[in-house]
């Protein structure tokens, strides 16, 4: 695949030389260039739709200049302040960091097996519980993300040999035993923790205020620049969750197990018949995204409560966020976990009344002109 | 089916040869309220029989269709608040008063208008997709209920819905309500069954069994599911104006997805293949929500975890037979017409 794609650079190289200047054209006239150009999807994309990509580079650079630059007054006045418009896209992006990890394990599984664990967003619940008892117990916040991870872990094994094992290709029976489990689990989950809004305090060194570099305004007196002030554990934990996605990304297309499991989305059959151990595969696959699940409770136990109903909540946004970002795509779901994050927050804070209207659009939206998903394959 | 069988189809004396259960359960019902008590006409079977048609409307779609929606609870909950919105309720400011002959039609049309919306949308997905998407719309609309105050009154709802007092009646009177309920539970059963034997539902089968097989026979698809989707709101928005009555209220936690998934337990524990399954699963749905309390406080269990017996009673049913209840009771017929030295059927096949 690299020799491929080092092949047609050459090969462009060549034919710039002979004075032609479109590379489809070259595409289409040697037939085997044409695969490669896919590896290339934001070039292809920047041929393909010219005023698309015009219109994002406009809505970036305006974003940036929202961002970066000191408010006139004229804008002060249609916006409101920039404090709360910085606040608003940090907490969005943050928040989208989140989804992200509930929605990156939901979307592997989904990608991979096809199968639907509805019971995702009580495997979110019980990492938050599991990491509240855990920091609770043994002082220490970071003790509480590896024990979530592994029994959440295993409580996805047993999902996944107990039920989806046995269940292969009924998508509807699978849907209806993973709803089943969850309404179990969070009944039993709300026997066990009582229905009581908790919270994971994080670290003393984690909390309280951090100033960034980006001005929120000019103090009338001095002169003097404002900065915005956003808690640190935000910040650390969005900064994590990018590490993880990027090491996801990393293990899926880099390494031999991610070379099995993209070949396992693409074809299970002919995957398990070159002699690859399939079910492990899947077996391993199940427990990491239950996993990132249950890390995501700890890290949505702090940023936000743990309380019955947030399993409802949190499966809702991965199915969201799934559905815009494109099933089984790891980079579909990041896109759309921030885009989700971002429009709940703007929605909040600009049409607090109809938030969840603004993230439904979005998803309908999507739905009407791209039913596969933004970055989905049809 | 040939010829000479349809022709004994259409003879008068047809309805002879219906399988006399039928007739049984019609009498049952019908005479029901002469000794009955009135919790048991209007707490159990009237709500037995909302319940059923709204998760008929469910049934309609996944048995016939193939498509598992979600969103039915929410079809019913917008007719609810149509009524209550356009018709009378406590709520003074926001409701328009109108009579019951502009208002109700009114829900219903807003309803079907609603589920057609929804159908357009999910219509374009399969399977699990279906299923995702419904429970979005859902969720979506349940929140968006909570926050609009303008229309939908917020959190609170609308309390003080009263059905009309037609022909003199009072109809939330037990008795009333239990025949008012009953006959619109069994219009729309047969209605259910009427269509599944028109040329519509036949070809809505097809699409279920193989989409691109009926498009290249010349079947729309997409318009047929959208089509099928309006056709179950009705049952649906009957349903929930029903419920709206009964209990002269109605909130956003009234469609919640709570509610929703509920619909859609009912219609699997009865058994998705057949009409009957939705009035049978809201039976014991009803039977258990009423009783399993007391059931519960007897094993030693606090009454809260009611949700973790039907939780559990749900996974059995759906571990054991797929098909609900009606799936058991027909391989307990197939069983019983087994030669038991063979395994195999016997004359009666």
């Amino acid at each position: 695949m690299r020799t491929g794609a080092r092949r047609t650079r050459y090969e462009r190289g060549k034919f710039d030389v002979d004075g032609r200047k479109s590379d489809r054209r070259i595409a289409t006239s040697i037939g085997e260039a044409v695969a490669p150009a896919e590896n290339r999807p934001l070039r292809r994309f920047a041929e393909n739709h010219p005023w698309w990509l015009a219109a994002i580079a406009i809505s970036t650079a305006i974003l940036l200049y929202l961002i970066f630059a000191i408010w006139p007054a004229w804008l002060v006045q249609i916006i409101g302040k920039k404090k709360v418009f910085l606040n608003a896209l940090f907490n969005g992006i943050t928040l989208g960091g989140l989804y992200f990890l509930v929605a990156s394990g939901f979307t592997l599984i989904f990608g991979l097996m096809r199968n639907v664990n509805l019971a995702h967003g009580s495997l979110y619940l019980l990492g938050a519980y599991i990491g509240y008892m855990v920091a609770g117990w043994t002082g220490y916040w970071l003790l509480a993300f590896p024990v979530a991870f592994i029994l959440v872990g295993l409580l996805g094994i047993l999902l996944q040999v107990f039920v989806f094992r046995r269940m292969e290709r009924q998508d509807l029976r699978q849907t209806l035993v993973t709803i089943g489990i969850s309404i179990v689990l969070a009944d039993i989950m709300l026997w066990v923790f009582g229905g009581d809004f908790l919270n994971i305090i994080p670290p003393s060194w984690l909390s309280g205020p951090m100033e960034t570099i980006f001005v929120t305004g000019v103090k009338r007196s001095s002169g003097d620049l404002i900065y915005l002030k956003y808690p640190l554990v935000r910040i650390v934990i969005f900064l994590a969750s990018v590490a993880i996605g990027v090491g996801m990304w990393t293990l899926l297309n880099k390494t031999r197990v991610g070379m099995l499991i993209r070949a396992g989305v693409d074809d299970r059959e002919m995957l398990s018949a070159t002699g690859a151990r399939i079910q492990l595969v899947f077996v391993g696959v199940f427990a990491f995204g239950a996993g990132l699940a249950g890390i995501a409770g700890v890290v949505g136990g702090t940023f936000q409560s743990i309380a019955p109903g947030e399993d409802v909540r949190f499966l809702l946004a991965s199915l969201v966020v799934v559905i815009v970002g494109g099933m089984g795509s790891i980079t579909g779901a990041a896109l759309g976990a921030v885009l989700i994050g971002i429009s709940e927050q703007f929605g909040s804070v600009y049409f607090p009344t109809y938030s969840v209207v603004v993230t439904f659009m979005i998803m309908v939206l999507v739905l009407a002109f791209r039913p596969q998903g933004l970055l989905g394959r049809s | 089916m040939n010829e000479a069988a349809w022709g004994r189809k259409l003879d008068w004396t047809s309805s002879l040869r219906i399988n006399p259960a039928y007739w049984v359960v019609a009498a049952i019902l019908l005479i029901l309220p002469a000794f009955a008590s009135n919790f048991i006409l209007y707490q159990l079977f009237g709500w037995t029989f909302i319940l059923g048609m709204i998760a008929l409307s469910l049934m309609f779609l996944a048995g016939y269709g193939g498509m598992v929606s979600l969103a039915q609870m929410t079809v019913a909950g917008i007719a609810g608040y149509m009524v209550a919105i356009f018709g009378d309720s406590a709520i003074t400011d926001i409701s328009q008063g109108w009579p019951w002959y502009i208002s109700i039609p009114l829900a219903l049309l807003v309803a079907a208008l609603f589920a057609t919306a929804t159908g357009w949308l999910a219509g374009r997905t399969e399977g699990i997709y279906t299923i995702m998407i419904t429970l979005a719309i859902a969720a979506a609309f349940f929140y968006f209920f909570n926050q609009n105050y303008v229309i939908f009154n917020g959190f609170s709802g609308f309390n003080g819905v009263l059905p009309p007092k037609l022909f003199g009646l009072d109809w939330r009177h037990p008795i009333a309500f239990y025949y008012l309920t009953l006959f619109w539970a069994a219009a729309w059963y047969f209605a259910a069954i009427y269509v599944s034997r028109s040329p519509f539902g036949l070809a809505l089968q097809g699409i279920r069994d193989n989409p691109r097989r009926m498009a290249a026979l010349g079947y729309h698809v997409t318009a047929h599911k959208v089509a099928a989707y309006a056709i179950a709101a009705l049952p649906a928005a009957t349903g929930g104006i029903l419920l709206t009555w009964q209990s002269a209220q109605i909130s956003p936690g009234t469609a919640g997805i709570g509610p929703a998934i509920d619909i859609l337990i009912v219609a699997v524990i009865g058994g998705i293949g057949h009409p009957a399954g939705a009035f049978i699963g809201a039976f014991i749905y009803v039977i258990l929500k009423t009783f399993a309390v007391d059931l519960i406080v007897l094993v030693g269990l606090g009454s809260e975890r009611f949700r973790l017996l039907i939780g559990l009673g749900f996974l059995v049913v759906v571990f054991w037979s797929p098909d609900g209840i009606l799936g058991l009771w027909e391989k307990l017929k197939q069983s019983r017409g087994l030669n038991p030295l063979l395994r195999r059927a016997g004359r009666r096949s």
